[in-house]
């Protein structure tokens, strides 16, 4: 069912799944209906998708499979009349259009894809009545909460109308598209209006929480079906559902937009499923909305005969693919196929629709047969779906179409993908309403979404850029925190980079004695100290304990009780600044030395031969004069050092009275030792000359070498010895090549076992083979000794082993497979500027103190601990963050909140050895609504990602994942059981908050760590692992799920809208760029127009274009400056180079950046979005039953 | 007929000998009544302008036990072209060659003026002499400034083709590699870590890699060019070594306050080592050893590098409380069989104000024939002018050394030889001639002498074993052939060949014949190397007890006295130091050693040797005293108040100039011939080096006695030892009574 509902939301894809979902929906669910009305509600918030998809259901339910299309339309009417049906397809809609809108402007053509979502709508409607709806209440709920509220209501409100109509044309056909009109309207009159009834229900529970409902009629299906739903269910779905009852019905409701779909689907039956499917996709993509219209037309063509009605919808499907609905079509097909089953399954669904359907109905109960099965299931997912969709409702977008769904309801069947919850319409709302700077001196006050651009005044608590938690309102006792399992937990980025317009931590010094301190628990002074007795005392807020102030520091109070100095101080003001360190706060005493930075660079075969030595030596040339510095104005006093290697170390003295440089072997690497001091670590403008010559000379030296073994081990203890030698902390930048299989401590052996992949040994590829290195990060801590390791293999080199070092001293890992100069050489080289001229921190110790409630009781990201408490780094970078999670010990009041305060005492690039403070409040709650209305979904995700990440190394991937579905579902269910107002089981219905945890956890479940693909090394697993282990919010979001922006159509200062991680959002005739954070495609459709591709990339021809190209031509014209302004900031944006790579639609490549549509089916096996949150949703329901 | 005097001149000239006894009695018995042992100093390089080279090999007997080779004492038929060899009896043919020889066409070999001879025999390629540096950087600026000088002068002396290498070693140890361009490369050992030889020549990549020789090829020749890179001809690297020595800096790690500098010697050396073993074993070559301090870490180490540890004393050794000397000397010995056995010799030069180690250390040079040179700093010229030495060249132009000899010893069935003290190892070579009875290196007929210079003097040591009961036949004579195989320094192949014989004296008959046939210097000497010999491995009372139970002459009072025997007032490494050059010089210079020289400079006469006694210190004297090690100008009292006075500035006082130069003129030609160069000390009555002198004379007068002889000559010195004449009247009292 939820793939029902999902899929029909989806545009292009939803609108084949609401057909066939709606097929299958109808003879499913006759009970459907029932959990439409709920839906309705909810539909309200998801709007869109739920709504449609409930009506969807619903007709099928209670239209009685057969019925089909008059059925559905009726149960659209019914749900509306629940107020749910109507509203969700409101809902949905709404959200299309405003997506669309946007998207439509990119492409013009996706208004008809509009239709074919509304065509899904339509179909889904019947299915999805029953389904989705979503919840359009939680919208409503979503008041409580500012954001949920809003995003609701203007979601809904936009939204509502296009899906309305569209739902509703499928219902009446036409009809069903007026009902738009009054669905926007309606899309709060949903909620209020129609869904009120049901919705209201949901509002009262949802409200607090503001989060959205996603009901489905048939959750258990749903989760059978969402798998099915992804890509493939769609296109066989809507066919099957057409075929069956819903499609009739559906079709007609959906004919603006829905048509493609269900057109195809339904015209042909069997056949059409190709096209259905297709067109959903395109459709679904195409906003809604706008794509109605069209479509409408579009679509009678295609569907002239099945449905005339729908056939409106059908146009629009074709506009959203690219032209009209055939071009969609042919191009869909290809898709669909690519896509893998759906078309199949669609094909097989229609004809055996009302069979098959139910007996996959069956299935998707079944769950297990999530992917084959999903096409039968479909329809019952869909039905679930809708359900969901009514939840949903919380989101705008949904919460629009909502509105429509109600009329929606009838003719879809299946779960929309555009009425499940939309990241893109979470994000575009949360950017929508972050005009103000967030200001940090409310407590508990959730910040803006990474996503969205906004200023940060500092009053008080930390900036988000610094700590972004899981919860902004913590609950008091520990029961509640383990009733809900909401994590608690923060992300804590304590050298986060800050825009030019905000001002970086101020620098405090108290004096000789150091920073003043609470006696007992030792918190720094912060503004959460009381001043008491005059001045003369201040308790502490974390322990409470009274301490004296000493008389340098004292200072009278105001009437208030402040400081007079209050805001003179920035400890007394702000949440993050920094104390100058005493030497107390030293290693051994003494002040630190400046640090140094050793480049150890790999000149074995193949280092050379790729031509990895070469780059990097000229590279460092130029290089070294950027090394990191407080003040511009000054010279850096990093000290520099080299040293090569392939078997034997090679040591440099680079002293400036040298004429020449001296090479100094050391071949007894059983035991590593530096051998020389003086003139291995010197200042860099003192001994230009002599490395400069240095530099020139290695790529020679090596140039015909014939050693192709290599060390790793005694490589890093060479430059920890070297450290150690000159007593100072720093960084080693190693640049290596291959599995060091020399004979020396730290050898390793090719262990590198697919077999093992999904066995109970799994675990043990992620381990280190050798204990060596663990040991050695040890040592590298101690002295305070960093280490960055770019890669470059040809094969297997146990990254899981040879990161060991790096992850635990707060380094990086680069990794650059199959390194060939030319074509890498840009990523790998930005990568070594960004990583050399980075600002970063030494012998860093990270403490987190609470107050007294809770406690921090776990660390995630690249650092050592040597005991509970400190989280030692060895070096700290901009980049680096870490998350905490906090476990209660005692009650925490709702009058204090909770406080914690992040302090890092590290030594600056500058030898200077200093402590940031970063102090943060939050509210703490006694009711667990109000703790689902204030939490942060990226944030959870962040923490999930890596737990999970974290817990592959003693637990079986499966394991791994089935806990974090299963905390998931708790989350879900504690919410519903105790903050959601009284509901159908059938019914799906999220938190506003976390109403994309969904979508999100379901990425995290497909990602390479937990579900690899065929084609994925190990040796990437450990790297992604590795690498998410110290990302902060912003980048764990864009990771998990991609940006994709359309780019038909640039407007200079503003990006245009992303659209959905799926390749229905896809449009034959667009462009499309898509960042992941590590990568950037480019993927041109094959139908791009001609203009187009000349702006780009200069070439009139698709097949002109070179697939190997890794930057855009610079062309002379605003839409190629444009989009390289873009690519630029995307770049810039993010703390590793992204390499550009082009994709054409259909080329072999189109794998690789597939595999990054995170809402689709994935190779590996990965659910799609729909399928994942129907499977959700019955994970929800057997919680509650 | 010549004086015994003249024949034991005329038998040093020729064949570089001196034997303790000119006549030899005739039986074992007769033999040990003696005392002193038939024996010999043997310089078996003895410079012999007058002797050319003879260009083709020695004719050997035939006897597979026996390869005596032919010369002037042998019986030869030229008719038959037979010669008995003269040591076991063989008939031997003489080769094809010898086809010619008659009583008037006889071979060199032959002749009686020729009992020494010199082959140069062709065999296999011409090896270059090789030199391998390994220079100490933990230096005081100042002397590491001079020893680089001295190292780039000493590239300049080297022949072309010579073979160099340089190790630096300070707390880690550096093999620099000569052979590339541009970027100066050096392996690096760490200085606390033993290695292999094995280990070494792997990390230096000497070793192939072990994946050819799996194929079935047999294993490539040695790569010329992986060996090379560290030792290569002086002529393609001098200006690379140049400025590679001209850039050598100071061992850069710090040294904390209260501590010694890390100074790896013992790695670098076993470094040194193992690289020549894996490149260039049974050449030539020498292991120029530079240090200014003791090893303080690592294998070999021998003293802590904790200041307040001092590095041990002769006290501390015999309280058995010096916790490094056995391990380290056991270090060392080992070090120096593995070099003597692939006969490259270790050469040490050690300059410091305190203790180096020498001790320890001395077997390196000791066993190998290397030198050792003690001084207190680089920057004297006590080291320039001795390191110079090492490369001073004889009238050919060739370097006064040889490298990697083999002696061997062969006697008449009468004598058997007991062993040889001097700068060499057994070579355990088992045969008729080797004695039971080991005296020095014994049990051996062949000795290893890795390197060799033309004052080089081994004492050689001999047992009559004829009994008693077999009388030798009237006329016979025992024979004694020494055959020395050896690198000259023009890397040719070379066989020096001395046959010598003595008379047999019935003692019984002719007591007085061999009475005068006595040579007391070289006995003297020889007695004194058994006892330093004895020294070196035994408790020093015990030594000085069989010293005394042995024949005592007038020198062994000094000898008694001497730093050889005597390690009071000496440090450990002093001693090793005097004793490796006692055991090694000629017998001029020995005797010089035991007994110094005094000589006196005065208006009253020309200068003349005179008592090494208190009472020769007079005023108005000036005395000039070598030890071989110093070499003291000492200016009486009121001497030194006139040159204060500055009279010798005066016209009319050009005498007195003169009086002040002679002995300085005298000096600096001693300074100029002896190796190493004497510590040269200019001093007067009362000045603080006018100790060497004091701790050198017979203190007749002491504060004990001063006014007890009632006279006022001479200086009183404070010293409780006995004087001459105390132990002279002890002697007697002591000779009668033992006879009696």
């Amino acid at each position: 069912m939820n793939v029902n509902q999902p899929t029909p939301m989806a545009s292009p894809y939803g609108q084949p799944q609401p057909g066939y979902g709606q097929p299958g929906y109808a003879p499913l669910d006759g009970g459907y209906p029932a959990p439409y009305a709920p839906y309705n509600g909810p539909a309200s918030a998801y709007q869109p998708g739920a709504p449609p998809q409930g009506p969807a259901r619903g007709p099928p339910v209670s239209g009685a499979p057969p019925v089909s299309a008059p059925q559905p339309y009726n149960q659209y009417s019914h749900s509306r009349g629940d107020m749910q049906n109507g509203p969700p397809l409101m809902t949905q809609a709404p959200p299309r259009p405003a997506v669309p809108q946007s998207y439509n402007q990119g492409a013009v053509n996706l208004s008809g894809g509009h239709p074919s979502y509304s065509q899904h709508y339509g179909p889904p409607p019947s299915m999805q009545q029953v389904t989705n709806q979503m919840t359009g209440m939680q919208i409503t709920s979503g008041p409580p909460t500012p954001a949920g509220p809003g995003y609701g209501t203007t979601a809904y409100s936009a939204a509502p109308p296009p899906s309305y109509t569209q739902a509703p044309p499928p219902a009446s056909s036409a009809p069903t598209q007026p009902p738009p009109p009054s669905g926007p309207a309606a899309s709060q009159q949903y909620y209020g209006g129609p869904p009120p009834p049901s919705q209201q229900p949901f509002n009262s529970s949802l409200p607090p929480t503001s989060q959205q409902q996603f009901t489905s009629s048939a959750p258990p299906p749903p989760a059978s079906q969402q798998t099915f739903p992804p890509a493939s269910h769609q296109a066989p779905a809507p066919p099957v559902s057409q075929p069956q009852q819903p499609f009739p019905p559906a079709q007609p409701p959906f004919s603006s937009a829905p048509p493609p779909v269900s057109q195809p689907a339904f015209v042909s039956g069997p056949p059409p499923p190709a096209q259905g499917s297709f067109p959903p996709r395109a459709p679904p993509p195409s906003s809604q909305p706008g794509s109605f219209p069209p479509p409408t037309s579009i679509s009678s063509g295609q569907y002239p005969g099945p449905m005339p009605p729908h056939q409106q919808p059908p146009p629009s499907q074709p506009p959203p693919y690219l032209s009209g609905p055939p071009p969609s079509g042919v191009q869909m097909p290809p898709t669909s196929m690519a896509q893998s089953n759906h078309l199949p399954p669609g094909p097989q669904g229609p004809p055996g629709p009302p069979g098959p359907l139910q007996q996959p109905q069956s299935q998707p109960g079944m769950q297990g047969g999530y992917p084959p099965q999903q096409n039968g299931a479909f329809g019952q997912v869909r039905g679930p779906q809708p359900g969901y969709a009514g939840p949903y409702p919380g989101q705008p977008n949904y919460g629009a179409p909502a509105p429509a769904p109600a009329p929606a309801p009838p003719a879809q069947k299946r779960l929309d993908p555009d009425a499940i919850p939309s990241p893109i319409q979470v994000i575009e709302d949360d950017k929508a309403k972050s005009n103000e700077p967030f200001t940090t001196g409310v407590r508990g006050q959730a910040p803006p979404l990474v996503t969205t651009n906004f200023q940060v005044k500092d009053q008080g608590n930390a900036s988000p850029r610094f700590i972004r938690c899981t919860a902004y309102n913590m609950p008091c006792t520990a029961d509640m925190a383990k009733q809900s399992q909401v994590p608690l937990a923060a992300v804590i980025k304590p050298l986060a980079t800050l825009p030019p317009d905000e001002s970086p931590p101020y620098l405090v010094d108290h004096g000789e004695s150091g920073p003043i301190r609470c006696n007992r628990c030792k918190a720094y002074m912060c503004p959460y100290m009381q001043f008491i007795e005059g001045g003369r005392r201040f308790q502490c807020g974390f322990c409470s304990c009274v301490t004296e102030v000493p008389p340098h520091y004292f200072q009278h109070l105001d009437h208030t009780g402040k400081r007079v100095d209050c805001y003179d101080r920035p400890e007394l003001s702000l949440g993050s600044y920094e104390f100058l360190a005493t030497v107390d706060y030293c290693k051994n005493n003494k002040l630190p030395q400046p640090p140094a930075f050793i480049f150890l660079i790999d000149v074995s075969y193949n280092a050379v031969k790729s031509g990895m030595v070469n780059i990097v030596c000229q590279e460092l040339k130029t290089l070294l004069d950027y090394l990191p510095r407080e003040n511009p104005e000054m010279d850096s006093v990093v000290r520099v050092g080299f040293v090569t290697y392939n078997k034997v170390l090679h040591f440099y003295n680079v002293k400036s009275s040298l004429a020449q440089p001296q090479m100094l072997v050391v071949s007894d690497v059983s035991d590593m030792f530096v051998p020389l001091l003086d003139g291995f670590l010197v200042n860099v403008n003192e001994s230009r000359l002599v490395i400069e010559s240095l530099l020139d000379q290695i790529p020679e030296m090596f140039a015909d070498t014939r050693e192709t073994e290599t060390v790793f081990g005694p490589v890093i203890q060479a430059g920890l010895e070297a450290l150690k030698a000159a007593d100072c902390a720093g960084k080693l930048f190693v640049f290596h090549t291959s599995l060091p299989i020399a004979e020396a401590p730290g050898k390793l052996k090719n262990r590198e076992d697919k077999k093992l992949i999904g066995t109970d040994k799994e675990k043990s590829l992620f381990q280190p083979q050798v204990g060596f290195y663990n040991t050695l990060a040890k040592e590298c801590v101690a002295q305070g000794c960093c280490v960055d390791l770019f890669l470059f293999p040809n094969q297997y080199v146990d990254v899981a082993t040879l990161g060991v070092v790096p992850v635990s001293t707060g380094g990086s890992v680069y990794k650059y497979t199959y390194f060939q100069a030319q074509a890498d050489k840009e990523r790998f080289l930005n990568d070594l500027r960004r990583d050399v001229q980075k600002l970063v921190g030494f012998d860093a110790v990270m403490r987190v103190r609470t107050s007294t409630g809770i406690r921090a009781t776990d660390f995630f990201g690249s650092f050592f601990m040597s005991n509970t408490t400190d989280v030692e780094l060895a070096g700290l970078d901009c980049d680096k963050a870490i998350t905490v999670e906090f476990k209660h010990d005692d009650k925490l009041s709702e009058e204090t909140g909770a406080l914690m305060q992040c302090a890092v005492l590290y030594t600056s690039c500058s030898g200077q050895r200093r402590l940031r403070v970063h102090n943060m409040a939050v509210n703490c709650c006694s009711q667990l609504a109000d703790l689902y209305r204030n939490c942060e979904t990226d944030t959870i995700i962040n923490f999930f990602s890596k737990y999970a990440f974290r817990g592959v190394l003693s637990n079986p991937t499966k394991a791994v994942r089935d806990t974090l579905v299963n905390q998931c579902a708790q989350i879900l269910a504690c919410y519903r059981k105790n903050c959601a107002s009284p509901s159908s089981a059938g019914q799906l219905i999220l938190p506003e908050c976390m109403k994309l945890l969904p979508v999100y956890l379901n990425c995290v479940l497909k990602s390479d760590v937990l579900l690899p693909g065929a084609d994925v090394s190990l040796d990437d697993r450990a790297y992604l692992r590795q690498l998410i282990s110290c990302m902060d919010v912003s980048e764990s979001h864009v990771f998990f799920y991609p940006r994709l922006l359309p780019l038909t159509k640039l407007e200079s200062g503003s990006l245009p809208m992303a659209v959905r991680d799926s390749e229905e959002r896809l449009s034959k005739g667009g462009v499309y760029l898509l960042e992941t954070g590590l990568h950037l495609f480019l993927w041109v459709g094959a139908n791009v127009q001609q203009e187009l591709l000349l702006n780009i990339f200069g070439t009139p021809s698709f097949s002109q274009i070179e697939p190997s190209m890794t930057n855009l031509p610079v062309l002379d014209n605003p839409f190629s400056q444009r989009l390289r302004e873009i690519i630029d900031s995307f770049r810039a944006q993010r703390s590793r180079y992204m390499k550009l790579m082009v994709v054409k639609q259909e080329d072999r490549t189109e794998l690789i950046f597939r595999h990054f549509l995170v809402e689709d089916k994935s190779a590996s096996g990965g659910a799609s979005y729909v399928d994942f949150l129907c499977h959700m949703h019955k994970e929800i329901r057997q919680l509650l039953s | 007929m010549a004086t015994y005097q003249e024949f034991i001149q005329q038998n040093e000239d020729r064949d570089g000998v001196r034997f303790s006894w000119n006549l030899w009695p005739s039986s074992r018995l007769e033999a040990t009544r003696l005392v002193v042992p038939v024996s010999c100093l043997f310089t078996p390089l003895k410079e012999r302008p007058d002797l050319p080279p003879v260009q083709y090999e020695p004719v050997l007997c035939s006897r597979a036990n026996c390869k005596a080779v032919l010369n002037p004492l042998c019986q030869v038929d030229f008719r038959a072209k037979i010669w008995a060899c003269n040591f076991c009896f063989q008939r031997n043919p003489f080769p094809p060659s010898y086809a010619g020889i008659s009583e008037v066409n006889q071979p060199a070999e032959l002749m009686p003026q020729f009992s020494t001879i010199e082959y140069i025999v062709q065999r296999g390629p011409p090896t270059p002499l090789i030199f391998l540096y390994v220079v100490d950087t933990c230096l005081e600026e100042e002397d590491l400034q001079a020893l680089k000088e001295s190292l780039q002068m000493s590239l300049s002396l080297l022949p072309p083709n010579a073979l160099v290498g340089l190790i630096t070693f300070g707390r880690m140890v550096q093999v620099h590699e000569l052979s590339c361009e541009g970027i100066a490369k050096s392996y690096v050992f760490r200085g606390t870590k033993d290695l292999s030889a094995k280990q070494i020549q792997e990390m230096l990549g000497l070793t192939k890699p072990a994946a050819s020789g799996q194929q079935g090829r047999p294993p490539a020749p040695q790569d010329a060019a992986a060996s090379c890179r560290f030792l290569q001809p002086v002529h393609r690297v001098d200006m690379n070594l140049t400025d590679l020595l001209g850039e050598l800096q100071r061992d850069p790690w710090p040294v904390p306050q209260g501590k010694r500098p890390l100074r790896s010697t013992g790695v670098a050396l076993s470094v040194a080592v193992g690289l020549l073993e894996g490149t260039f074993p049974n050449t030539g070559a020498r292991v120029m050893l530079f240090i200014g301090g003791p090893p303080t870490q690592g294998p070999g180490m021998v003293v802590g590098d904790e200041l307040k540890t001092p590095i041990r004393s002769w006290h501390d050794i015999q309280k058995d409380n010096a916790r490094h000397l056995k391990k380290a000397t056991k270090y060392y010995e080992a070090m120096a069989n593995r070099s003597a056995v692939n006969g490259h010799s270790i050469d040490i030069y050690a300059c410091a104000l305190d203790q180096t180690g020498l001790l320890e250390m001395k077997c390196l040079s000791n066993l190998t024939g290397g030198h050792i040179v003690m001084g207190d700093s680089f920057n004297t010229s006590l080291f320039k002018q001795t390191f110079q030495r090492v490369f001073s060249k004889d009238y050919n132009g060739d370097f006064r050394m040889a490298f990697g000899s083999v002696m061997e010893v062969k006697t008449s069935r009468e004598l058997k030889v007991c062993g040889a003290i001097g700068p060499c190892v057994s070579l355990n070579s088992k045969g008729s001639c080797v004695s039971e009875n080991e005296m020095g290196v014994g049990g051996t007929s062949q000795w290893k002498v890795c390197s060799l210079n033309p004052s080089t003097t081994l004492g050689m040591y001999f047992e009559v074993v004829n009994q008693h009961n077999a009388p030798v036949p009237q006329g016979g004579r025992g024979v004694i052939q020494f055959v020395t195989q050896y690198q000259h320094s023009n890397t040719q192949r070379r066989i020096r060949v001395s046959t010598i014989a003595r008379n047999w004296a019935d003692a019984q008959s002719q007591i007085q014949h061999i009475e005068s046939s006595f040579d007391q210097e070289a006995a003297a000497v020889l007695m004194a190397r058994l006892g330093v010999f004895r020294a070196e491995s035994e408790e020093g009372p015990d030594v000085l007890r069989w010293l005394d139970r042995q024949l005592i002459r007038l020198f062994m009072f000094h000898l008694r006295r001497s730093p050889f025997l005597q390690v009071f007032n000496n440090s450990p490494d002093e001693s090793s130091y005097y004793r490796h050059h006692f055991v090694r010089q000629d017998l001029t210079q020995s005797l010089i050693m035991v007994q110094p020289i005094l000589y006196s400079y005065s208006f009253y006469g020309p200068p003349e040797p005179v008592l090494l006694d208190s009472s020769s210190i007079l005023p108005d004297r000036i005395l000039l005293m070598d030890t071989f090690f110093q070499l003291v100008i000492y200016h009486g009292e009121t001497i030194a108040q006139w040159r204060k006075a500055g009279y010798q500035e005066m016209a009319e006082y050009e005498n007195f100039k003169q009086l002040l130069q002679a002995p300085l003129d005298d000096a600096q030609e001693i300074l100029q011939t002896r190796f190493p160069m004497p510590r040269y000390v200019d001093t007067e009555h009362g000045g603080s080096q006018a100790r060497f002198l004091l701790s050198k004379v017979n203190p007749s007068q002491t504060h004990n006695n001063l006014y007890a002889w009632g006279q006022e000559t001479g200086a009183p010195i404070l010293t409780d030892d006995v004087s001459l004449q105390v132990f002279m009247d002890h002697l007697k009292k002591l000779a009668v009574s033992s006879s009696a």
